[in-house]
């Protein structure tokens, strides 16, 4: 039942528990200087499965998302509150290499960020920053993950033109076959599809279900279509707030909250 | 902005009020239909068969609108189910004519042959089934699941009514067989009016859906994930 103007719905009819966690999201706050931007997020990322973050502009889906491998590190003046457990260990423990932490959850930015190197380097790069040497280990990994962002097939006979001369959408199944190069067990893609065109942008969708067996993946989308399409559960956030999080067919066929159902079917936002 | 301003909420209104429109020819149809069988009124009855393509018009526009709806405004939520709810009643409704007609066919029958004594009370349950259709019709508008869920357990009657009308045709047509094929018609008649309030019990377990998100058909099989339906 959507909830009227005198009846709100408890946490369990808005926050579902899921099957098998990964990710444990504790009570997490945060605030850029004064200013909040996540206020007491409390819920669960399921193991190989697709999570979409949504909601408006501002509604801190995207600062959630960075805390996962602790990019907000890197901006001055923010402090934190609650914590975020990755299999029972938290992320922010002083004692953890942030490095180590960004190789077991990789990222996908919104803009493709290829490096003005080779294919190949692009995809080694990693590997070579983590102390991999052996060109046949190197070959192997390189072609295994471009093969894994089904890139292979287009770029096998130029591997070593620049990354730079390839399509948009490709330059963003490189970033993604960067990504995998190291083995990560988390993929968070940051509105991944936002400049890309609709062929390019379900090739990444067809990208993500065929990786879903594998790694769990979080993605940030304006678009609620894509959320829908791609995604197993979805979290919908405004304002700081958690408001709602369930299953992505629950969540947008029956959602609980009077907010949920306005935001998805156009009313604010 | 004020979502009843927008071009999508006022498509959807149009949508209630082609939905309306047909459940107001159907309801036409069952009344004209009760008419021309209890009056013997056989230009009523072909009104009834003239008047169908209307509603299959009707029905037809109802889905394209539907379609378009889903594929231009890829609704969510509740304009979700409410779009969904709307594809499948009309089809209901459509059927609802469909028996308003055979009920016509079998008056023009009926009509061609001697009355036969009235020993089966078919304006009750035309009555029946007519309040349940608008009943339902109400609930859709309202989005009144508890109206739409009163409204289904008036099914009953109508069944219990179908049953004790077959028995009480079957024992005419024993003691009068010169009756048989009347009685046969008026068999026929009888089921007419039950499927209609199946028909609309239909219309309100969908509704309940569309108002609460709930899916109480079928439930023995939804239940269990086997057995038998419960239609």
């Amino acid at each position: 039942m959507s909830e009227s103007e005198t009846q709100t719905p408890d946490r369990k009819e808005l926050i579902t528990e899921v099957p098998s966690a990964l990710v444990s999201i504790r009570n997490l706050s945060l605030w850029y200087g004064a200013k909040q931007a996540l206020d007491k997020i409390d819920f669960e990322i399921p193991r190989k499965k697709i999570t979409a973050f949504i909601g408006p502009s501002g509604c801190g889906k995207s600062t959630l998302l960075r805390c996962l491998n602790r990019l907000n590190d890197l901006v001055d003046g923010v402090r934190m509150e609650g914590d975020i457990l990755m299999e029972g260990s938290s992320v922010n423990d002083p004692e953890i290499d942030v490095n180590m932490l960004r190789k077991r959850v990789g990222m996908v930015f919104q803009k493709s960020n290829p490096f003005p190197k080779s294919i190949y380097e692009n995809v080694a790069y990693g590997l070579r920053i983590h102390g991999v040497t052996s060109r046949r280990e190197l070959d192997e990994i390189v072609e295994r993950s471009l093969k894994q962002a089904a890139l292979w097939d287009e770029v096998k006979d130029r591997l070593d033109d620049s990354a730079l001369g390839m399509s948009g959408g490709q330059q963003q199944r490189l970033c993604i076959a960067r990504a995998l190069a190291v083995d990560p067990e988390v993929i968070l893609l940051d509105e991944p599809c936002s400049a890309l065109d609709p062929i390019a942008t379900g090739h990444i969708e067809e990208l993500m279900q065929s990786l879903k067996d594998e790694y769990t993946m979080v993605i940030v989308t304006h678009n609620m279509q894509q959320a829908s399409r791609v995604s197993d559960y979805t979290a919908f956030l405004y304002l700081g707030e958690l408001v709602e999080y369930k299953e992505t067919e629950k969540l947008f066929l029956t959602p609980a909250s009077r907010r949920t159902e306005d935001y998805i079917t156009g009313r604010f936002g | 902005m004020d979502p009843r301003t927008t071009h999508f909420a006022s498509r959807l209104d149009e949508l209630t009020q082609l939905v309306l429109r047909l459940g107001g020819l159907v309801e036409e149809a069952i009344g004209r239909s009760v008419h021309a069988l209890v009056d013997r009124d056989s230009g009523t009855a072909r009104k009834v068969l003239e008047s169908d393509h209307a509603i299959d018009r009707l029905e037809l526009e109802i889905d394209h609108l539907c379609l378009e709806l889903l594929l231009l405004q890829q609704p969510m939520a509740g304009d979700l189910r409410f779009i969904a709810t709307a594809m499948k009643i009309n089809s209901d409704l459509e059927r609802i004519g469909d028996h308003a007609v055979n009920i016509s066919e079998r008056a023009l029958e009926l009509n061609e042959a001697p009355p036969m004594p009235t020993f089966i009370d078919l304006p009750l349950m035309a009555t029946r089934a007519q309040a349940m259709v608008r009943d339902a019709l109400d609930a859709f508008v309202r989005r009144d699941a508890e109206l739409a869920v009163a409204t289904i357990a008036r099914d009953r009657e109508l069944n219990d009514q179908m049953r004790e009308n077959f028995t009480r045709l079957a024992d005419h047509a024993r003691e009068q067989p010169q009756d048989i094929d009347q009685a046969l018609r008026l068999s026929f008649v009888t089921k007419y009016f039950e499927r209609i309030g199946d028909m609309a019990k239909n219309v309100c377990e969908q509704v309940v859906f569309m108002a609460s998100g709930e899916v109480i058909k079928h439930q023995r099989v939804s239940r269990t994930g086997s057995g038998e339906d419960q239609s």
